[in-house]
């Protein structure tokens, strides 16, 4: 559905996007991860047409987006970073001028009345957008890009500024939207991806530095056992003791804690559960768990991770034939 | 395109700018009116359709300093720039939605000339061909500014530096006549006076219609007009 090969841009001497290469099938729902400034807007941008990339080319549908802009564009709802909306127009008023703008041939009340409802927003439809709350122009952001039913779907950090409760609600439209669309969404919080997309790209310095299945980068992130105990006990004590457990790679005190206790940082090797030793351990010697959080892997740790490797992958093959 | 012009033209009047510019236009215009007819008791609305110009340069400003520079501030242009609409047609929505503004208050001054018939049937009847060059050839003129205006916003984020630079490069072509007579060099003179858009203005205020001139504003509005559909361009390349 979307195509993207060879991609460069450059803003004078930044480069923005350095050699990107992906597809994206039919009814896939992919997620464009990576840490601000990675190049995910700069990627959307250009695929939706509203940039044009330095050199390379972007097709979706099979439509190459510079030689036939309109007819690409007609296949793409965008919602970009910051959701287009003028703040003067009731929500209704806008969806209409959508509606026009994108020359759509649909039954147009009964399509924008089905948008209003799959998003949630039939509520304040008689209300001027500049007076709608953060959420409800995202909503709104995101109608807009469902009108006309586009083939693909692409949307730019779609769950930024929500409360956790409208977070779940935006993952859930998109999770159903992926059901009969493709879809595309930038986001540079892990447990997003996770959460809704099928595949992730990693995107890291303008470079695509992993394109991978979500179950596959979820076990990465979870191979390594992090977790962060409460322990009601004497601190250097209880630390003494954790770095003395078996399968403990690594322990320390963060210097938190209150009435309930101390609260430490343990790491566990490859491969160990230690979450029941440290609670016999810890259960023996008289100091109780007051609580016990797995802590997932940064967004970082991951990037490092999946970096490292990536170049132990690449450089294995010439440490190889250098001992030969 | 057509969605583009309704929708700049309803959000001129769902926002106070509309009102505004209308009010404004109209004390403005009325003011002049009466100063250069009726108080000076000639029925010759020439002098009140040149003074008009230089109150154009104020004012039209005001009306294509948002078209631009406020969808790119707002990021709205997102919306309109990955839509199946072209460039060409987006700046026409744009411009013809202002132009529409400024035709229809254009067309409400119009009223001034009844009481002006009324009073100055007895003495100097009002010459019909010369009236109506005057409101031709103000269209015209007007035309040509907010092309200006429109370009000059395409340039900028910045509402008041869309108007002031407009205004700037609308006092140049509106101006251009009155230093004319201060430069002595005849070839320098020619020229000025040939791209001086107040120049032009003369023979429709005699009512004559003047095909070169006609050809010149429309050609002039043209230029900014297709400028402008290329900085629209262009901004995808940036």
């Amino acid at each position: 559905m979307i195509e993207v090969r060879n991609v460069f841009k450059h803003y004078g001497n930044v480069t923005a996007l350095d050699d990107v290469s992906f597809t994206v099938n039919e009814g896939e729902i992919v997620g464009f991860l990576g840490p601000n400034g990675a190049g995910k807007s700069t990627m959307m941008n250009i695929v939706t047409g509203y940039l044009s990339s330095t050199s390379g080319e972007a097709s979706v549908c099979g439509i190459d987006v510079l030689e036939n802009p309109d007819e690409a564009k007609k296949k793409i709802g965008f919602l970009p970073e910051q959701p287009p909306l003028y703040r003067e127009m009731k929500v209704s008023e806008y969806l209409n001028f959508v509606y026009e703008l994108k020359k759509c041939t649909l039954n147009r009340k009964a399509h924008l009345d089905e948008i209003m409802a799959v998003t949630k927003i039939a509520g304040v439809k008689d209300r001027l957008i500049g007076n709608l709350s953060k959420g409800y122009r995202q909503r709104v952001g995101i109608a807009q890009a469902l009108v006309g039913n586009p083939p693909v779907m692409i949307f730019d950090e779609p769950t930024v500024g929500l409360d956790p409760k409208q977070i779940i609600e935006i993952r859930n439209l998109i999770r159903n939207l992926g059901k009969n669309h493709t879809v595309v969404l930038s986001t540079h919080i892990l447990p997003e991806v996770q959460s809704v997309c099928d595949r992730i790209l990693i995107i890291n310095e303008g470079r695509l530095i992993a394109d991978e299945k979500t179950e596959n980068v979820a076990r990465a992130a979870a191979s390594d056992r992090k977790y962060t105990v409460k322990v009601a006990g004497p601190r250097r004590d209880v630390l003494r003791e954790l770095r003395a457990l078996g399968g403990v790679r690594f322990a320390e005190d963060t210097g938190d804690g209150d009435a309930d206790g101390a609260v430490f940082a343990v790491e566990a090797e490859r491969g160990i559960d230690i979450r029941k030793q440290m609670f016999n351990m810890l259960a023996a010697k008289g100091w109780p768990i007051m609580e016990l959080t797995p802590r997932g892997m940064s967004l970082e740790e991951v990037f490092v991770m999946i970096t490292d490797e990536d170049e132990r992958r690449r450089n294995a093959p010439e440490r190889r034939a250098g001992k030969e | 395109m057509t969605a583009i012009y309704k929708r700049e033209l309803r959000s001129y009047f769902s926002t106070p700018l509309g009102y505004v510019f209308s009010a404004v236009y109209l004390a403005v215009s009325g003011l002049l009116f009466a100063l250069y007819t009726l108080r000076s008791s000639s029925s010759d609305v020439s002098s009140f359709a040149s003074m008009m110009i230089f109150g154009f340069v104020a004012l039209l400003p005001l009306l294509t300093m948002r078209s631009f520079s406020d969808e790119k501030r707002l990021r709205t242009d997102a919306l309109l720039l990955t839509s199946p609409v072209s460039a060409t047609g987006i700046v026409l929505g744009k411009y013809l939605a202002s132009l529409t503004v400024f035709a229809g208050n254009l067309l409400l001054s119009c009223a001034y000339i009844i009481p002006l018939g009324k009073y100055a049937a007895e003495h100097s009847p009002i010459s019909p061909a010369r009236t109506f060059g005057c409101f031709f050839a103000m269209f015209l003129v007007g035309a040509c500014f907010i092309a200006v205006g429109t370009f000059v916003s395409s340039l900028t984020e910045s509402q008041v530096v869309a108007a002031v630079g407009t205004m700037a490069i609308l006092f140049f072509f509106a101006g251009i006549a009155l230093f004319n007579g201060m430069i002595d060099s005849y070839a320098i003179r020619t020229v000025l006076s040939w791209i001086s858009l107040y120049s032009r203005f003369t023979n429709f205020t005699y009512g004559m219609f003047d095909f070169a001139s006609l050809v010149y504003y429309l050609s002039f509005a043209a230029v900014f007009v297709f400028l402008t559909v290329r900085v629209t361009e262009r901004r995808r390349w940036i």
